[in-house]
This record gives C-alpha cells, structure tokens and sequence, in this order.
C-alpha cells in the first residue's frame, strides 16, 4: 500500500516540478524543441536541440554520441586484418568504402600496391557502394519532403545493386572485401554483363527521380534558397563531398588524389553547382551518381587481367611510422590517420569521418530558418549517424 | 411524414425513424471509409509504390482493416501524465461528429436522405469546421510540444482554406440558383449545355475552375500531402495525434477517411450530379429521373462518383511532397482566393447574361 501511495506521491511532486518547468519555459522567450534523439527525420539517434520562436529557430545545437561506438579504441585490439570488418559499420550504407581508405594506408606503411586487376575492382566496388548509398539518399529525399512514393523505387532498384555486391563480394552490406595487398576474391563468371543491366535500372531510376523529385514544383519550392551555405563558411567547417561542391567548390579526392584507385582510368568530370542551397546538394548527389554510373561502365569495360592478391607475408605486421590516406566516400572525405610501432595491431587510429563535419554547421546554418525547413537542411546535409558517432 | 416511413410505406414513430436513420448514417459514414481505405490507402497505393500491400487477412487481404480494427481496439489507452484529460478524451469525439453531421444533408436518392435542408450546402460547409475545434484540442491537451505545433498548424491551414472551399461552392450555388442539395441535383439533371441534354449540365463541364478550386480546397481540409503540414510525419512525427494510442487514434483515422468521404460525396452532388444518372440513361430505360428506383441505384451512383473523387485524393497524396507552412497559405491566399472570386464574377455574368 505505501507503495503504491508513495508512487502517487512522487509522480505528484513530478508533474509539479513539470509545471514549473513550463511555467519558467513559457517566461522565458521560446520554446524549447528537442527533434531527436527518437526522431524520425533524424534516421538514427541524433538530437537536436532546438530553441524555437513560433516555428522559427532562434538557435539550434547538435547533440552528437548517443551511438558512439569506440571504433578508434577498438581497432588497438584488433590485427590488421580484423579492423576492416569493424569499418564497415561506420557508414553502414557505403561499408565498402570505410575500408578502402585504411587498407591504402596500411600499403602505404607497407610499401605493398596492389596489382592492377585488384585497384579496379577495388574502384568498381567503391563506386557500387556509392550508386547504392545516393540511391537511397534520393529516394529518402522524398519521404523527409513528404513524398511517399520514390523511397520505394529507391529501395527497389537499390536491391539490385545490392545484389551485385553480394555476388562479388558474399556481403549484401558489409562486403569485408578489402584485404592488404588485394582484393579477397576475383570477380565470379558473368558479373560483368549482370552489373551493365543493373547500370541501366539504375539509370532509369535517376530519370524517374528526376522527373517525379527534381522536376516538382512544391520540391523545388520547398528546396531552392533554403540552407544556403557559402563557399568560404562551408571550407572553413571543413564540409566535403556533394555538400562543398553543391556550393560551387570543385574538390573531389577522387580526381584530385585518387591514393591508389584507378579514377584517371575513366572519363568522367566533377559535377559541381554554383548555388549552395539544399536543392544544388541534392542535384549533385543526383547527378553524381549519374557519372558513378559512368566510371563503373568504363571501368568493366577496360578491366585488365592478372592477379589480384600482391606478396604479402601470412601474418601482417605494418612497420612503424605514420601514414594518413583519405579518399572520396559517398558522405564525403573519410581519411584514416593509422599509427604503427610495428607490432600486429595499430598503436592508434584516427578515424576522420564526412558526417561529424557535415554536421558541425547545424548550428550556424539553422540559424533563423523554420522547422520544415531544419528537416529539409538536414536531409541535403545527408549523414549517417554511425558516421557520425564512431 | 419522413423519407424512410414514405420509402416503405408505413407509418413510423419518431422513435422508429430515427433509430433507422442511426443505423444508416453509420453505414453511409463506416462503409464508405472501408471500401476507400482498402481501395486506395491498402491497394491503389501498395501498386503505385510497387509492393503488394497487405495479402494476408483474407483474400488479397480485404480483412486486413478488420485487423486493424482489432488491433487498435486491444491497445492499451493511454493519457500523457500532464495532459489534460477530459479535453484529450474529448477531443477524437469531435472530429467524428463533424463527420457524422456532414452525412447527415448528402442525398443518395430521391427520398433516400437523413434530412433535406433547404441550406444543405450552408449547412455541410458550417459543420466541416467543427472538426478545426476537435484539432485544436487533441493538439492543445496532449501537453506535447509536436502536438502543439502540429495543432496550431492544422487550425491555420483549415480556416485559411475553408475560404476557397466556400468560395469554389458559390459559383455552383449560383449556376443551379439554391442552396438545397437536391435541388443542385435537379439542377445538374434537368439544365442543358446550350440545348444539348443528353448529359444534363454536370457542374464540373460549366464549373471546372471551381471544381478544380474544390478539390485542392478539400485536400487542405482533409491534410493530406501535398497539405499535410498538421501530421507532417518527417516533422512533427504525427503532429496532433502524436499522443493518442488505441481506440482514440483509431477515431481519428476514421475521422480522417471518412470524412474525406463525405467530401468526395459532397463533390459528386455539386460537380458530378449526385446521385441521378445522365438523362439518356433514363430515357433509354424509360424512367423518370427521380423514380423511387432511385432510392436504391442512387446510394450505388453516389458511391462510384465517390471513389473517383476519393482516388484522384490519394493519388495526389502519394505523389506529391508537401509545402511548407508559409508557401501554403501565400498559396490559399494570394492565388486560390483571387481565382475563387474571379469565377464567382464570371458565373453571375453569365448566369445573368444567359
């Protein structure tokens, strides 16, 4: 019974000290929203706290780590070879390419490359991993707009991708594939012309997308002029990847420091837009994926032959030194800074992701605009929150 | 002496009829709104998106809402710890009884109607808005800050658009010269399209600027995207509704479809002729427009029209993305308004002139 009479009595006390808290919230000026941690614009666990003045925010503040997951401590434990299975949970919808960029490093400390055969399909895989992960970006554009429909094309046609990495590589989502010195496995029979077919969906895909999305009115009332982030604001936030050169700042990695991918084998051009707002963001993700499609088609078409593992001694051991590779991902900039005295393990990893940049210009960027419009901000900033929180 | 107790010939105590009218104003508002969600929300939809959508309850899962019925009856009935209780109770009653007092003018036949008020369509307008009140409550007593938000939205965004919904109307109430419902139905039937009358003079042939300005008008009413700012689910995770669970949450949904279904039935009686067939129809079966035949093909008349409504509804609801709050009320405004009233002036001119 006292129990039950002292739940009574302390729920009590709570709801008063709730009103309180209103009550001292409503004196002061604003309210305060917090979209997250349990949000579902924010497709995972970030919160953002909000401080609103009718529906326009005065400031906005990030709140990060609620999925921080210790990858940099845990790599100290693991061998070489192991951490590349660990990576691939950072940015759970590119895995392949968070392994890429520590592998280059590990060879750079090595002094090991990898055959021609294996560079390729290395730069097929990481650009698979794109198409997919900006497939779905497009789609889930529409649901934090409103549209209901393009997700389901989006998964539908991603699939197929999926597929295709799955057939390479034995992971639908975390392909492993990476090794030091190589790729694991050669390319199985007939993946070549399967992937071209599964180009062509995707082709379709982006024209749908275009049409139904990008041709909308209430789309492109909804995402020109908003979010607007100029070119110096965002370099000095250390923004990368379609969210700087939506702001007309022509820097890609993958042109620019290919590290060991074979880029320059095919034709292709950076796509950059001058305006800087949500929608030039997601046209160049748009039209990104577009030349993705275009490097992979070129890529499989020149494909050399060869081995596709280089020498490497049975138990890695990296010699000490320091070595930072970083490389073009979906997100944006990933780079691994590996620290080695030599032993079976890394002595430190540094793990550089796009995301936690991306994000970092909330504060700045929310600033003054209205609700709909943090979500639309938001979902043109694209993170994943494992890439955020590590 | 009551439309029913003249449909079956008897005499009926007060009583009688309006337990019989109880009984058919559930099934006009209950009905409907299954047929158009499994349709549509379950089916027409599930196809646009390239899925399926639900195939397991039943055949082609026509049972699938009876699920969710039983579902939603089955869970537990929660009130936030700092909610206003009585108003957050209240509040889902509201929104249904607009519903319900919608379907009380629309005719399904000649005889086959709950009462035939002389300003039906005044009245059905008047009663649409109640629902606003219902809103404001749910998201006012939810003592949730998405609620709020998603509240005050919804009371913005449906005066604002009650305006071109009245508006888009007048220029039919013009064309057919009342306001009685089944009087626009005598109109739409017995007027001719310069001296051809075959098809009698469906308002959407002469009035398509304000049936135009009608559906869009009703889209807002309803909140459905492109309007959907009150629930926007990427936003405000279900705006007011967000707190409600279970048989109060169920009463929303219904609320939501089936008024959308009143609308449609509205729209069928004001722009498609409601529940009378095109006059060579009749001829060629060799009956009078308004024979008590009517009584029960009209109900059947009423509910094809009303599925087309309903499906360019959600067909526009699952293609579009939705504005923002202050694009869709520049939008109501600063272009539905001025329309609105451009067509007021054109049909008096030309009711007066022909």
């Amino acid at each position: 019974m006292t129990a039950i009479s002292d739940r009574r009595q302390l729920a009590y006390v709570a709801a008063q000290a709730a009103d309180a808290r209103v009550n001292v919230e409503l004196e002061a000026e604003g309210m305060t929203l917090n979209i997250g941690p349990q949000h579902p614009a924010t497709h995972g666990t970030l919160r953002i706290v909000a401080r609103l003045d009718g529906e326009q925010v005065i400031a906005a503040e990030p709140v990060m780590g609620y999925m921080h997951r210790g990858y940099e401590k845990l790599t100290e434990v693991r061998s070489y070879p192991q951490v590349t299975t660990l990576v691939n949970r950072i940015d759970w919808l590119g895995s392949f390419a968070n392994e890429v960029p520590f592998i280059l490093a590990c060879e750079q400390l090595m002094d090991i490359e990898a055959p021609p055969r294996a560079q390729y399909i290395r730069t097929i895989l990481f650009e698979l991993g794109r198409i997919s992960h900006l497939t779905l970006f497009l789609g889930d554009l529409g649901v934090q707009l409103g549209a209901l429909t393009p997700v389901f094309y989006a998964f539908r046609d991603r699939e197929h991708v999926l597929n295709q990495i799955e057939a390479a590589t034995g992971g639908r989502f975390h392909p492993n594939f990476d090794r030091i010195g190589g790729v694991k496995d050669d390319l199985p029979a007939g993946w070549i012309a399967e992937t071209k077919q599964v180009l062509g969906k995707i082709r379709n895909f982006l024209d749908t997308i275009e049409d139904l999305l990008f041709g909308n009115e209430i789309f492109t009332a909804r995402t020109r002029g908003i979010g607007l982030i100029p070119a110096d604001v965002g370099l000095s936030y250390g923004l990368s990847g379609a969210n700087i050169r939506g702001s007309g700042v022509d820097w890609d990695l993958r042109r620019d420091n290919p590290n060991g991918l074979v880029y320059d084998q095919a034709d292709w051009k950076v796509v950059t837009h001058p305006d800087g707002d949500a929608f030039a963001r997601c046209w160049v993700r748009l039209q990104e994926v577009r030349e993705s499609i275009s490097i992979v088609d070129q890529l499989l078409d020149s494909m050399p032959s060869g081995p596709i593992m280089a020498k490497v001694p049975r138990i890695i051991k990296v010699p000490e030194g320091e070595a930072y590779v970083e490389t073009e991902n979906p997100l944006g900039v990933m780079g691994y800074y590996v620290v080695s005295q030599g032993g079976l393990t890394p002595f430190r990893v540094k793990i550089r992701t796009a995301s936690f940049n991306n994000m970092s210009i909330t504060p700045w960027l929310l600033k003054g605009t209205y609700v709909p419009d943090v979500i639309t901000i938001l979902a043109s900033l694209y993170f994943i929150l494992g890439d955020i929180d590590r | 002496m009551t439309p029913f107790a003249s449909l079956l010939a008897v005499e009926l105590d007060w009583w009688q009829s309006t337990g019989i009218r109880l009984v058919f104003a559930l099934v006009a508002v209950l009905l409907p709104a299954g047929a158009t969600v499994y349709l549509y929300l379950f089916k027409m939809v599930s196809f646009m998106q390239s899925r399926l959508g639900p195939m397991e309850a039943g055949p082609y899962g026509s049972m699938q809402l009876l699920a969710e019925v039983g579902k939603n009856l089955q869970k537990e009935d929660i009130f936030p710890l700092r909610a206003d209780r009585s108003i957050f109770a209240l509040a889902p009653y509201i929104v249904l009884m607009s519903t319900f007092l919608l379907a009380v003018v629309i005719p399904f036949g000649p005889e086959a109607t709950f009462t035939n008020l002389d300003t039906g369509i005044f009245f059905a307008l008047a009663v649409s808005s109640i629902s606003v009140v219902g809103i404001l409550m749910a998201g006012w007593a939810s003592a949730s800050k998405y609620s709020l938000l998603g509240g005050l939205r919804a009371a913005g965004q449906l005066i604002a658009y009650e305006l071109p919904l009245i508006l888009a109307v007048v220029g039919v109430v013009i064309q057919a010269g009342t306001l009685n419902l089944q009087g626009i139905v005598a109109a739409q039937n017995q007027q001719e399209i310069f001296g051809w009358g075959a098809i009698g003079n469906p308002f959407i042939i002469t009035q398509i600027v304000g049936f135009l300005l009608f559906m869009i008008a009703i889209q807002a009413e309803l909140t459905q995207t492109p309007f959907d700012m009150p629930i926007a689910e990427s936003e405000l995770v279900t705006g007011y509704m967000t707190e409600y669970t279970g048989f109060r949450f169920l009463m929303f949904f219904i609320g939501e479809f089936a008024t959308a279904n009143m609308f449609a039935f509205l729209g069928s009686v004001l722009f498609l002729g409601g529940w009378s067939v095109p006059p060579f129809v009749t001829d060629l079966l060799g009956i009078e427009w308004d024979s008590p035949l009517f009584n029960v093909l009209g109900p059947l008349v009423m509910l094809v029209k009303m599925l087309l409504i309903t499906a360019v509804i959600y067909w526009v609801r699952f293609t579009y993305p939705r504005f923002r709050e202050d694009q869709l009320q520049r939008f109501a405004w600063k272009v539905l308004i001025p329309i609105a009233l451009v067509n007021i002036a054109v049909t008096g001119v030309l009711k007066v002139a022909f």
